[in-house]
C-alpha cells in the first residue's frame, strides 16, 4: 500500500488509508451520487443530475459546496451498511453566483434513494438557509425527491418541519424560489408552497399531496400523475405553480434570467441593470391602442411590452387567472413589478383567482422593495353565486389589502375603465398611490353608464338621453382629475417617459406602516 | 405637395370604424366614419359614402384604387350631386369596366386582343362547354373584378367547375356582381402595362410601361419601370395601341392598359384599368410626372401639359408590395395582428413608402393585406435593386407575418436580376413553395457569429448591475467564450474571440434596438433581432429571412443533449385554420367519411376563399366551427379519427 510512502499523511488505522486518500475518495463518491447507472437512468428520463443542474444554474466555477461529507444516520433496515451510505446524502447544497450575484442553492439528488429526505438531507438544507438569512441572499431549491426517507420515519418528518419553519422565517427576508424538476409529493409540497415562486418543468415534474393510487383508493377517481399534479395542472388550474418550462435546461437558463430581476434581500434595493432603451422613448403606438368602443377588448400585454425596457417582461402565472397580468420588467434598468387588468379575458374583471394572484405578487414586490406599476382597465368584480359562494369578498379583500399595505413606490395608470370598488382596489390614490395617471380614454365611475342610468332613472323615460348625459359626465377622466384622484391626464405615448422620471424621484421614498406584530391579511 | 394632401384627403375622407380606431391617417384634414369594418357595409356602401361627401361638403372625390374606384354607379351618383369624380367619365368606366365590351372596343380600335371566347357564363356546365371550345388551359374571372381577384386557371373540366364556383362566389362578395368571363390562358406570359394619360380635349399620352410579371395567385408582388424586356419599337407599338384605345373611348384622366406579352414580344390586350394603379409611383419616378396632380388637372378640364416627346425614361424604379402575409404558405396567405413595432426605411435616400398604417395599427381580416408600397429609385436598375435590398433590410415590421423574406429573395434572384421573368416566376423558381433564404457556408458563418456576438453582449450586460456593491469582485467577464449554436438540423460549435478572431463582428450592440447594423468581416450588414429569450433562442432577420438560432454555452449544449424531444401533435387527424378569417362553409358533419383531399371547409380571409382539405381518408370525429364564425390562425376546425 502506498500510504506509508507519504510521511506527511497521517495514517488511519482502519483500512490503512491516509486521510487525504479518504477525503479524495469521499469527494469522488459524492460527485457521482447514486452511481453511473442511476445517473444514466436520470438522463433517460430527460432529467439532469443534481450537480449538472447546479452547474448550469450558477456562474462557471462559482459553486462552493457545503456538507459534501454528510451522511445519513439511519441504522435500521440495513441502512447502516456501507453500500447504503452516500457522501453528501441525497442533496447537493452550497452557494454560488448568478451573474456575479450571491445565491444559496440546494439540489435534491434523485439518484440517491430517489432524492428522499433524511434527517441529514434536511439538516443540509437548513444550514444553507440559515446562512442565506445571515448574509441576506436568495435561496433557490431544485426539487427532485420521492418524499420522506421512510426508513428514518419521524426523523424525516422532523426534517421537513425544520425546513418549513425556515421557509416561513425567511419569507419576506430573502427571496425563495422553488424549481420542481421531478416528483414532489406529500408533505414535501409545503416547502415550495411556502416559497415566493414555484416553477415547474413540463412533463417531468409533479406536485401533489397524494398520488393517483391513493386518490383511486380513497375517492375512486381515475387520474393520471400529469392530470393530478403536472405542470399544466398547476399553472392553469390550481395556481400552485407560477410558470412552467419545457425542460431542465430551459428551466435553469430561465432561472438565471429571472434571478436578475430580484433584489438579494429585503435590505437591498431593487436592482438596476445597464439599460439600452432610452428612458424618454415615446411610445406612439399607445395612442391608438385603446379602442373607441368601451366594450371592445385589447391586449394589456401590448401596452406592457411597449412601455417596459426592451419589451422584456417576465410574466408570472401567464396561464392562470388571465384576467389579471402580473410580472417583472425593468424601467430604465430598474426592476419593477407590473400589475394590469387584462381586458382580453373576462373583460379584465376581478374575481377570486385574479385577486389572489395579484395580491401575492404585490406583497412580494412590497416585501422586496420592488416598485409597483399598475395598469387599470377594470369593469368591477365578477358577479354571480359561484364567486359569492367561493368568497370573493374575502379573496377580493386580499388584493385591496396588499395594495393598501404596500409602501414601495406605486404608480398607477388608468387606461380605460376604473369602475366601482375595483377602482379603489387597483392601487388608487386613496390607497397611497404615489403617482396616479389617467389616459384620455379613462373612465372613473361607480359603474358603466347603462347600469347607472337604470338605477338613477328607474322607471323613467328617456333612458337613452340620460345615458348620454351620464357618459358625458362620467365616462372621462375629469371627475377623478378635478378631485385630485388622478394627478394628471397624460398622452399615452408619454407614459414610459413619465414612469421612468417618477421612479427616479420615488427611489428615495420612505414610508412606514404603524408598528404591529404582524398584520392580519384576510386569508 | 398640395396634390398629395388632396389625394389622401379625398381618398380617406371615407373611412370606416376599423380605420378610425387606428387613427392612422395623419394627412387627413378630416375623417368621416362610413360604417363598420366589413367592406360591404363601409367602403362598398355607396349610401354611406355619399353621406360622407355631403357632410364634408367635398367638391371632388378621388376614389383611390379598389373599392368603388371603377364603379360606374358611383361615378353616376357623384355626377348627379354635382361632385367631380377625379377619374374618367362614366361612359369610359362602363366601356372598359365590362371585360366583354372592352375587348370589342379594343378590337375595333386595332388593339391586339387575346384569342378566346367573350360572353357571360351562367352555370358550371356552360363554363365547361365554353372552356372546351376554347381549349385548355382557360382562365375564369369576374367580369367586374380587376387584378387577380376572382380569377382562376383551369386545366380540365373539373377545375373549370371548381373555378366557376369559387370565382362567382368571390366576385359576388367583392364586387356585388357575379358575372364571369372565360378566355384562353396564355402560358408563360409577361404582364406589362402601359400608363396612359388623357384630357377632355382629345389629347392622350403614353407614359411608358410597367413590368408587373412577378405575381402570386395573379396578384402583383414586385413591379418595375421600365421593363427589361421591351425594346423601343415594341414600347412604342404598345404605347400607341394604348393611346388608340384611350382615344376610342374618349378617355380622360389617368388609366392603365394591361397587356400580356409572350416570349416573342407579341402583345395582347388584357384589360384597361380606369383608375390610378397601386403601382403608379414607379411611373412617377421615371417620368417625373405627378399622376394625381395630372388627374386633378384633367378633372378640372385643363389640357395636358406635356407632349409625347416630353415623356422621358429617367432611371429605374422598383416597387415591392409589402403584404401582411405568410410567404411560406402558397407564396402568401393573409396574416393579421397588431403592428407592435413599425418603422419604414425612410432614413434611406431614393426610397418612397406609401402606406396607410403606423405603429400600433391593426391589420384586420376585412381588407387587402397590403402594408405598404415600397418604391426605390436609381439611375440604373442595379442601383434601384441595391437600394431595394437596403430598404427591405431596414424595414421594421413586428406583430404580423410579412412577405419581406420573399421580396428580398425575388429581387436578389439571378433570374430576376437578368430580367428572365414571367408571371410563372414564383412557381418555377420555387416549385416546392418558398422556403426562405438558403444559407451558404459563408453566410451561415456570418449568421452564427452575429447570433453569438449578440448572445455574449446580452450575457455581459446581465452582469452590469449598477450601484450594487454586493456583486462579486471577480466577475465572470472573459474574452474567450466557447459556445454552441443550433440552426435548423445542424449543430455548430464556435469559439468567438470578442476582440477579433475568425469571424469579426462589430456593431453598436444596442440590445433595445430593432435594427442591428453590423460589420461582419468587413461587410456592412443590416440584421434585425426579432426576439431573444432566456433559453438562448435568438431569432435574427438576416438577408430578409428570419432564422432561429439557439446559442448555448458549451456546458448547456452538452446537457441539452439529454433533453427529450417533445412529441409533436399528429397533424393528419386535425384540421387547423392556416390563417385568420371567417368560415364560409363547412362541408362535413361528425360521422362523415372523407377521402384524402376532400374539401372539409372553406375559410375566407381578406376577400380570398381557401378550400381546406382532408390530409387522409378518415371519419370526421368532431366539427369545431360553424359557417359565419371568425377563426384565428391555428384554431382547431375539424378533428378526424
Amino acid at each position: 500500500h502506498p500510504a506509508f510512502l507519504l510521511p506527511d499523511c497521517r495514517r488511519y488505522s482502519v483500512g490503512h488509508l491516509s486521510v487525504k486518500e479518504r477525503i479524495d475518495m469521499k469527494r469522488k463518491a459524492a460527485l457521482v451520487g447514486g452511481g453511473q447507472k442511476r445517473i444514466d437512468a436520470q438522463h433517460k428520463r430527460g432529467k439532469l443530475t443534481a450537480r449538472e443542474r447546479v452547474e448550469l444554474l450558477l456562474d462557471p466555477e462559482s459553486f462552493v459546496e457545503s456538507d459534501m461529507f454528510v451522511e445519513h444516520r439511519c441504522s435500521d433496515f440495513g441502512m447502516e451498511q456501507d453500500r447504503n451510505k452516500f457522501p453528501g446524502d441525497s442533496v447537493v447544497t452550497g452557494r454560488g453566483r448568478i451573474n456575479g450575484r450571491l445565491v444559496y442553492v440546494f439540489s435534491q439528488d434523485f439518484t440517491v434513494f430517489g432524492g428522499s429526505l433524511s434527517g441529514a438531507h434536511a439538516q443540509k438544507i437548513c444550514k444553507i438557509m440559515d446562512q442565506a438569512m445571515t448574509v441576506g441572499a436568495p435561496v433557490i431549491g431544485l426539487n427532485d425527491s420521492g418524499g420522506a426517507r421512510i426508513q428514518e420515519g419521524v426523523e424525516s418528518l422532523a426534517g421537513y418541519a425544520d425546513i418549513f419553519l425556515r421557509n416561513v422565517l425567511a419569507s419576506g427576508v430573502v427571496p425563495q424560489i422553488s424549481l420542481i424538476m421531478g416528483p414532489c409529493a406529500g408533505g414535501a409540497v409545503y416547502s415550495p408552497a411556502l416559497t415566493d415562486f414555484t416553477f415547474m418543468v413540463k412533463d417531468t415534474s409533479y406536485l401533489f399531496i397524494t398520488g393517483p393510487d391513493v386518490v383511486k383508493s380513497v375517492t375512486n377517481e381515475d387520474v393520471t400523475q400529469e392530470e393530478l399534479g403536472g405542470a399544466k395542472t398547476h399553472t392553469t388550474v390550481s395556481g400552485v405553480a407560477h410558470h412552467a418550462f419545457e425542460n431542465d435546461v430551459d428551466a435553469l437558463l430561465n432561472m438565471r434570467e429571472f434571478f436578475n430581476f430580484l433584489p438579494l434581500s429585503n435590505q437591498d434595493p431593487s436592482p438596476i441593470r445597464a439599460c439600452h432603451d432610452p428612458s424618454d422613448r415615446l411610445v406612439t403606438s399607445l395612442d391608438t391602442i385603446v379602442p373607441f368602443e368601451t366594450t371592445k377588448a385589447y391586449d394589456m400585454l401590448d401596452i406592457i411590452h411597449a412601455i417596459v425596457d426592451e419589451r422584456d417582461f417576465f410574466e408570472i402565472m401567464p396561464s392562470y387567472a388571465k384576467n389579471i397580468v402580473v410580472g417583472f420588467a425593468r424601467m430604465n434598468g430598474r426592476t419593477v413589478g407590473i400589475v394590469g387588468n387584462q381586458p382580453k379575458v373576462a373583460s379584465g374583471c376581478l374575481d377570486i383567482n385574479s385577486s389572489v394572484k395579484g395580491a401575492r405578487f404585490v406583497r412580494f414586490c412590497d416585501a422586496f422593495n420592488i416598485p409597483i406599476i399598475t395598469f387599470v382597465d377594470v369593469p368591477g368584480f365578477l358577479p354571480g353565486t359561484a364567486q359569492e359562494y367561493g368568497g370573493i369578498i374575502r379573496h377580493g379583500a386580499k388584493l385591496l389589502y396588499a395594495f393598501a399595505e404596500a409602501t414601495v413606490p406605486k404608480i398607477t395608470i388608468i387606461t380605460r375603465k376604473a369602475y366601482g370598488g375595483a377602482y379603489d382596489v387597483m392601487s388608487s390614490k386613496h390607497l397611497r398611490g404615489d403617482v396616479n395617471y389617467a389616459w384620455p380614454s379613462a373612465e372613473v365611475a361607480v359603474m358603466g353608464a347603462k347600469g347607472a342610468v337604470q338605477i338613477i332613472f328607474r322607471g323613467k323615460e328617456n333612458q337613452a338621453e340620460a345615458e348620454a348625459e351620464y357618459v358625458e359626465k362620467f365616462a372621462n377622466p375629469f371627475p377623478a382629475a378635478v378631485r385630485g384622484f388622478v394627478d394628471d391626464i397624460i398622452e399615452p405615448a408619454t407614459t414610459r417617459k413619465k414612469i421612468c422620471r417618477d421612479l427616479e424621484v420615488l427611489a428615495s421614498k420612505k414610508q412606514v406602516n404603524p408598528w404591529k406584530k404582524h398584520a392580519n391579511i384576510p386569508l | 405637395s398640395q396634390t398629395w394632401l388632396l389625394f389622401h384627403h379625398e381618398q380617406y375622407n371615407s373611412q370606416c370604424d376599423q380605420d378610425l380606431s387606428e387613427n392612422g391617417h395623419q394627412v387627413c384634414n378630416e375623417a368621416v366614419c362610413v360604417g363598420p369594418a366589413p367592406t360591404s357595409k363601409s367602403y362598398l356602401n355607396m349610401d354611406a359614402i355619399m353621406d360622407a361627401i355631403r357632410s364634408t361638403g367635398a367638391q371632388a372625390v378621388h376614389p383611390g384604387y379598389g373599392f368603388l374606384s371603377e364603379n360606374k354607379e358611383f361615378a353616376k351618383r357623384l355626377a348627379a350631386e354635382g361632385v367631380t369624380f377625379i377619374g374618367p367619365d362614366t361612359h369610359a368606366i362602363m366601356a372598359m369596366g365590362d371585360k366583354i365590351e372592352s375587348k370589342l372596343i379594343a378590337k375595333a380600335a386595332k388593339v391586339n386582343t387575346i384569342p378566346g371566347f367573350d360572353g357571360v357564363v351562367e352555370t358550371a356546365d356552360d363554363a365547361v362547354k365554353i372552356a372546351q371550345q376554347i381549349g385548355y388551359p382557360v382562365m375564369i374571372k369576374a367580369s367586374a373584378g380587376g387584378g387577380g381577384k376572382g380569377m382562376r386557371i383551369a386545366w380540365n373540366d373539373e377545375e373549370t367547375r371548381e373555378g366557376f364556383r369559387f370565382s362567382s362566389q368571390e366576385a359576388a362578395s367583392s364586387f356585388g356582381d357575379d358575372r364571369l368571363l372565360i378566355e384562353k390562358y396564355i402560358d408563360n406570359p409577361r404582364h406589362i402595362e402601359i400608363q396612359v394619360l388623357a384630357d377632355k380635349h382629345g389629347n392622350a399620352l403614353w407614359l411608358n410601361e410597367r413590368e408587373c410579371s412577378i405575381q402570386r395567385r395573379n396578384q402583383k408582388v414586385v413591379e418595375e419601370a421600365p421593363s427589361t424586356f421591351l425594346d423601343s419599337v415594341t414600347r412604342r407599338a404598345m404605347g400607341e395601341q394604348a393611346v388608340q384605345l384611350a382615344k376610342a373611348v374618349q378617355y380622360s384622366s389617368a388609366g392603365t392598359v394591361e397587356f400580356l406579352v409572350d416570349s416573342k414580344k407579341n402583345f395582347y390586350f388584357l384589360e384597361m384599368n380606369t383608375r390610378l394603379q397601386v403601382e403608379h409611383p414607379i411611373t412617377e419616378c421615371i417620368t417625373g410626372l405627378d399622376l394625381v396632380e395630372q388627374m386633378i388637372r384633367v378633372a378640372k378640364g385643363y389640357k395636358l401639359l406635356h407632349k409625347q416627346e416630353d415623356i422621358p425614361i429617367n432611371g429605374w424604379a422598383i416597387e415591392s408590395r409589402v403584404y401582411a402575409e405568410d410567404p411560406y404558405k402558397s407564396f402568401g396567405l393573409p396574416s393579421i395582428g397588431r403592428l407592435s413595432q413599425y418603422q419604414e426605411p425612410l432614413n434611406l435616400s431614393n426610397v418612397r413608402v406609401d402606406s396607410g398604417i403606423q405603429e400600433g395599427s391593426d391589420i384586420s381580416i376585412y381588407y387587402d393585406p397590403m402594408i405598404s408600397k415600397l418604391v426605390t429609385y436609381g439611375a440604373t436598375r442595379a442601383e434601384a435593386l441595391s437600394k431595394m435590398e437596403d430598404a427591405l433590410d431596414n424595414y421594421v415590421i413586428r406583430g404580423v407575418t410579412h412577405n419581406i423574406p420573399l421580396l428580398r429573395e425575388i429581387i436578389t434572384h439571378p433570374r430576376f436580376i437578368s430580367g428572365d421573368i414571367s408571371t410563372n416566376f414564383l412557381p418555377e423558381v420555387y416549385p416546392d413553395g418558398f422556403k426562405g433564404h438558403q444559407l451558404e457556408v459563408g453566410n451561415r458563418r456570418e449568421l452564427l457569429a452575429s447570433a453569438a456576438a449578440l448572445y455574449i453582449t446580452a450575457q455581459l450586460r446581465s452582469q452590469k448591475v449598477l450601484g450594487n456593491l454586493r456583486v462579486s469582485s471577480t466577475p465572470v467577464e472573459c474574452t474567450h467564450w466557447e459556445l454552441c449554436a443550433e440552426l435548423g438540423e445542424g449543430l455548430y460549435s464556435m469559439e468567438v474571440e470578442v476582440d477579433g478572431g475568425k469571424v469579426e463582428v462589430s456593431g453598436q450592440w444596442n440590445l433595445a434596438s430593432t435594427l442591428l447594423p453590423l460589420t461582419i468581416n468587413g461587410t456592412d450588414r443590416m440584421l434585425q433581432c426579432l426576439s431573444r429569450d432566456a433559453s438562448g433562442q435568438i431569432v435574427l432577420q438576416y438577408l430578409g429571412t428570419s432564422f432561429k438560432v439557439r446559442v448555448l454555452s458549451k456546458l448547456a449544449a452538452e446537457l441539452n443533449s439529454y433533453m427529450p424531444e417533445k412529441v409533436a401533435e399528429d397533424t393528419s387527424s386535425i384540421l387547423r385554420s392556416p390563417m385568420p378569417g371567417s368560415v364560409v362553409a363547412v362541408s362535413v358533419k361528425p360521422g362523415d367519411t372523407v377521402a384524402e383531399g376532400q374539401e372539409i371547409c372553406v375559410i375566407e380571409a381578406m376577400k380570398m376563399q381557401n378550400s381546406l382539405t382532408a390530409a387522409k381518408q378518415a371519419k370526421v370525429k368532431k366539427v369545431h366551427c360553424k359557417p359565419g364564425e371568425t377563426v384565428g390562425e391555428g384554431d382547431l376546425l375539424v378533428e378526424l379519427e
